[in-house]
């Protein structure tokens, strides 16, 4: 049995102090209330000796002319080399970090982005390529290009592939917007999506904006989705489901085959949302499933860095119908080489400036080598067994929402609010104390309450039980000493932040005092 | 968790009072309490027509956005205007000064297939098991 000590790579894990002291400790370290960089300033202080303008030397200012200058600007601070380093060092040691803390957020698959993929990224036939060079002299990262998109093609069954999705949730729209194109190609005018209860938000929304009405399908008792319920759904007007596979519930949707047939009996299609992909990687195709478009979230399943919003990578993959719907432009084998084609007419258009976010479509290319295809398949399996063993070893305390087997998420439930009042939002602040980021909260939204863990495949057993013993700890306080708990996080910088009044007044930009 | 006697209660948990042909509509202390602090809230515009068990605002808290479901048929004839400023007034005062809108109902029957306070009580008693 572990020690329900901080969970960290890095530094040892801690005795078992009495939290409250430690925080105490704890903080008297750390930079709290560290300025802004601009608070730093100080006029005339510099990081450069540059030399005095030469006598009789034009200005800035009178070079550009008056109309390229703004005098409105609170102008650049003034600091030395050491300031600046200090100042950004200090705030890098304020983050949360995958490389540093386990991170099992669930449905987001933070998983450890190898250092590999960014010693290719870094590379500078990659790194200093300009997005307007012409295709002639960018012959390398266009086939680089057309290799990820065959290795994604392979991965999903599906025949081809598009890039250029900045995310997730715009390859949701851009697969949408394929469909939609695709029935108007058909003379057939569809009003309808369906859309399961537990699909994430960005479902409706990207139904929404492709212009489509949402029909939500109801899971099951067993938590998935039944193609009966498809069949009651599913009409002339339907144009497609979104399904996303595994589900929000880290479930394996059973009767996916039968629900693409209920589809495509309706001439509807089978849009698989692939957020959930890394516990298919290589074991499992959705184009075998009967998937009409997938998208991929390249920085999830391929190991692409995500913490604070992004960079993503959503591409998309389709059938062979769909295909012409793509956007533009596409890559094109000619005997003079790899070109952009963008003479498409039935394209549904641009989805992104240049090449799609082309330093994460380069990381996961490095990815997917590095592990080849017996390695993918390994990657999802230990990311199954990393979350079945948290749920198995948690299940006294916290048990799973559902009784189907989990796939490489496990989504949890608990008594505490019941038995002393300490809610999930609780118990996920008294995680921070512990080193660990909290899981998914309060997601899917059919569970009340839900802890939705997600390991991922690089985490030991060691890190696997010591946060099992950090969740049974917390149940443990939460009965003894709820206030502990209900007042937590103790450790941090911060300690608990005004969430509400942060969405009702939010502030966006620094303002000059 | 306060229920008010002489309130009618719908499952999505909207409360209602009439007065005459007006319903005035709100969201129940429990619905405000599982939301949590409600941080922004969408309703519709006076002289709109809502339809019973339909749609007709949105309730954003700090864990989820919600619909906010029509317990009667109806015209909007005025709306909460502080709410868009103050949503917090929902979580502190949901039966007073956190009601949402006053509907002239088309059909004074919707209100049938609404549940008195101690049917709703039984109705939260059993969601929470």
């Amino acid at each position: 049995m572990a020690t329900a000590g901080k969970i960290s790579g890095v530094s040892p894990i801690r005795k078992d102090h009495d939290s409250r002291e430690l925080a105490a400790r704890d903080t008297a370290t750390l930079p709290i209330g560290t300025p802004l960089i601009f608070e730093l300033s100080s006029d005339g202080r510099a990081g450069a000796d540059l030399a005095p303008r030469t006598k009789g030397a034009r200005s800035g200012a009178e070079i550009l002319g008056p109309e390229l200058c703004r005098d409105d600007l609170p102008g650049f601070p003034e600091l030395s080399e050491p300031q600046v380093m200090r100042h950004f060092l200090c705030l890098s040691q304020l983050n949360f970090a995958q490389a540093l803390q386990f991170y099992p957020l669930g449905s987001c698959t933070m998983k450890y982005n190898p250092v590999i993929n960014d010693e290719i990224a870094a590379l500078p036939g990659f790194a200093n390529l300009h997005p307007l060079t012409p295709p002639h002299l960018a012959q390398g990262a266009l086939e680089l290009m057309a290799r990820l998109e065959a290795a994604l093609a392979e991965i999903t069954g599906m025949d081809a592939i598009s890039l250029h999705p900045a995310a997730g949730a715009q390859g949701e729209l851009t697969g949408l917007l394929c469909a939609r194109a695709f029935f108007n190609k058909r003379r057939e005018t569809r009003h309808k999506v369906i859309i399961p209860d537990t699909a994430h938000g960005t479902n409706p929304a990207s139904c929404r904006l492709a212009g489509y009405e949402v029909v939500v399908a109801h899971s099951n008792d067993r938590d998935f989705i039944e193609a009966s319920e498809v069949r009651r759904l599913v009409d002339n007007d339907t144009a497609a489901m979104m399904v996303t596979n595994p589900n929000t519930l880290g479930i394996f949707e059973p009767q996916i085959a039968e629900i693409a047939a209920a589809l495509h009996d309706k001439g509807a299609l089978l849009y698989m949302d692939g957020a959930n992909l890394n516990a298919l990687m290589g074991v499992a195709k959705p184009g075998h499933m009967g998937a009409d478009i997938v998208q991929l979230n390249l920085h999830k399943t391929f190991s692409t860095p995500h913490g604070g919003g992004g960079p993503g990578a959503g591409p998309i993959g389709v059938t062979r119908v769909l295909e012409p719907f793509l956007p533009v432009p596409r890559l094109k084998n000619t005997a003079a080489g790899w070109t952009l084609d963008h003479a498409r007419p039935d394209s549904i258009g641009r989805m992104r400036s240049f090449h799609g976010n082309f330093g994460m479509l380069l990381r996961a290319y490095a990815y997917i080598l590095a592990l080849g295809g017996d390695g993918l398949a390994n990657a999802s399996r230990l990311a199954i067994l990393g979350a079945n063993y948290v749920r198995k070893r948690l299940e006294a305390h916290f048990p799973a929402a559902s009784a189907e087997p989990s796939m490489h998420e496990c989504v949890l439930e608990h008594d505490l609010e019941k038995r002393s009042g300490v809610t999930t939002l609780e118990i996920a602040k008294r995680l921070l104390d512990f080193g660990v980021h909290p899981p998914t909260i309060y997601f899917p939204l059919i569970v009340h309450g839900a802890l939705m863990i997600e390991p991922t495949e690089t985490e030991t057993k060691e890190v696997l039980d010591a946060f099992v013993a950090v969740m049974e700890r917390i149940y443990t306080e939460a009965l003894s000493d709820p206030e502990l708990v209900k007042t937590a996080p103790h450790s941090l910088t911060l300690s608990r932040v005004d969430e509400a009044q942060a969405a009702r007044h939010p502030i966006l930009r620094w303002q000059p005092k | 968790m306060e229920i008010p006697k002489g309130l009618k209660f719908s499952k999505e948990h909207e409360w209602v009072t009439t007065e005459d042909s007006v319903a005035t509509v709100g969201i129940t202390d429990h619905a405000q309490d599982q939301l949590g602090e409600i941080v922004y809230i969408e309703l519709p515009a006076v002289g709109e027509k809502i339809s019973k068990d339909d749609p007709f605002g949105v309730v954003e808290s700090v864990k989820a956005v919600s619909d906010i479901f029509a317990p009667v048929s109806g015209t909007v004839i005025e709306v909460n205007e502080d709410l868009p400023e103050t949503p917090e007034v929902v979580n502190e005062d949901p039966y007073g000064d956190g009601w949402l809108i006053k509907v002239r109902m088309n059909d004074p029957s919707d209100l049938e297939d609404l549940m008195e306070a101690d049917e709703y009580a039984e109705l939260i008693a059993r969601e929470k098991e």
